[in-house]
């Protein structure tokens, strides 16, 4: 078969039946692959839960999202009822692929006391070595370090306010916010704190 | 030698799309941090370079020449937008450590260089075999440059810690180490193929 000549009907022609035929593959994967990529990202996300609970039937996980080094960062994090930080599992990152990618297993190596942050006590205060802190950085990723610690703590005071009970840290949809309402009594000094839920 | 076992053989060797035609290099530079991301972009390449190649071969006399590009650029978006989200929905795992660098391979210049070089000229059947040589080629060439990146950097090659990793030079790993890593292996890859 000749080739077709380039006249201006042709090329209209061509190019519009080639994007149409396109869209309609396109449309027919998306439809194909589309519970399954749901299902992918809901069971992701339950696998994610239990894995940073590590098997404590009371813990809470809690989803937080901070600014990485190259974006947004979103974390999962598992406490027991005392704040102990059962596990952690990076649902989400941007950062530099050998160096920041790290925070994914970085602090959960057991075996490295300085950089690991499992089995201890959170305090909502945790910083980096060079900071100050506590925790070992990724070596040449500090500031993917510090976003991750960041995580962490944020991850912790959300789970102090709603301890016991799992919540979303992240997101505007299914965010809880929390106020904290002080009403003073008259015939005494104390203050008592009352947390109010707006759902 | 045959037509196909030559056309196959090309994209493998005298016209490596990274050493020979140093070609596509985005891709080659940025996901070549470890062996095992260098392989998989390789694999996905590949899997599009084929795919393109056979459709393109087989729409190239419906397609006007002055529209040509537009219309290869559509067909291999297609496939690669295909193979996202198929990765996405059948192979979450992978997905995850590749996700980022899928997207790129529309705009690797092997892909649209094949069809524009070899499949808008030759028959399917022969396309097939270019676009598996060179997607094979682009895959090897990738994960050999994965892997002295991660060893030098690391001290590991596909996750097996050969050295500590303390002992590891880290510009390896970073942008620097790739454009040092690939000046040497082309060097190297000029050196053997001249003979």
């Amino acid at each position: 078969m000749a080739k077709l000549a380039s006249t201006f009907r042709n090329m209209a022609l061509s190019l519009t039946v080639i994007t149409l035929v396109a869209a309609a593959a396109l449309a027919g994967i998306y439809m194909l692959t589309e519970t399954r990529i749901n299902q992918q990202k809901q069971e992701a996300e339950l696998s994610a839960q239990k894995a940073v609970l590590n098997g404590d039937e009371n813990g809470t996980a809690v989803k937080v999202a901070v600014d990485g080094f190259g974006g947004k960062m979103i974390v999962m994090v598992g406490f027991a009822q005392d704040g102990t930080i059962l596990g952690y599992k990076i649902l989400e990152h941007q950062e530099t692929p050998g160096l920041g990618d790290k925070a994914t297993w970085w602090f959960k190596k057991t075996d490295k006391p300085a950089q690991n942050i499992i089995g201890r006590q959170a305090t909502g205060q945790f910083r980096v070595s060079k900071d100050g802190g506590e925790v070992d950085a990724i070596t040449a990723a500090t500031i993917s370090s510090r976003a991750f610690l960041k995580a962490i703590n944020d991850a912790y005071a959300e789970f102090k306010t709603q301890q016991g009970e799992e919540i979303e840290a992240w997101s505007g949809a299914s965010v809880i916010m929390t106020d904290t309402v002080q009403v003073a009594e008259p015939d005494s000094t104390q203050t008592v704190e009352m947390e109010v839920q707006n759902e | 030698m045959n037509n196909g076992t030559k056309t196959f053989l090309n994209g493998i060797l005298k016209e490596n799309p990274t050493f020979g035609l140093v070609l596509g290099m985005c891709p080659t530079l940025a996901t070549t941090t470890s062996a095992i991301n260098g392989m998989s972009m390789g694999l996905a390449t590949l899997f599009v370079l084929v795919c393109s190649n056979v459709v393109i071969s087989l729409l190239k006399n419906l397609i006007p020449d002055k529209v040509r590009i537009p219309s290869f650029i559509v067909v291999i978006a297609t496939f690669v937008t295909m193979v996202q989200l198929l990765m996405q929905a059948y192979l979450p795992a992978i997905y995850e450590t590749l996700g980022l660098f899928i997207p790129l391979i529309v705009v690797n210049c092997i892909v649209l260089g094949r069809a524009e070089a070899f499949a808008a000229k030759n028959p399917v059947g022969l396309s097939a075999l270019d676009g598996l040589g060179m997607g094979l080629g682009f895959t090897l060439s990738l994960t050999v440059l994965g892997a002295i990146r991660e060893f030098l950097g690391t001290g590991a090659v596909f996750g097996l810690t050969v050295f500590p990793e303390n002992y590891g030079a880290l510009v390896f790993v970073l942008a620097p180490g790739a454009f040092i890593c690939l000046g040497y292996l082309i060097a190297v890859m000029n050196k053997v193929l001249k003979k």
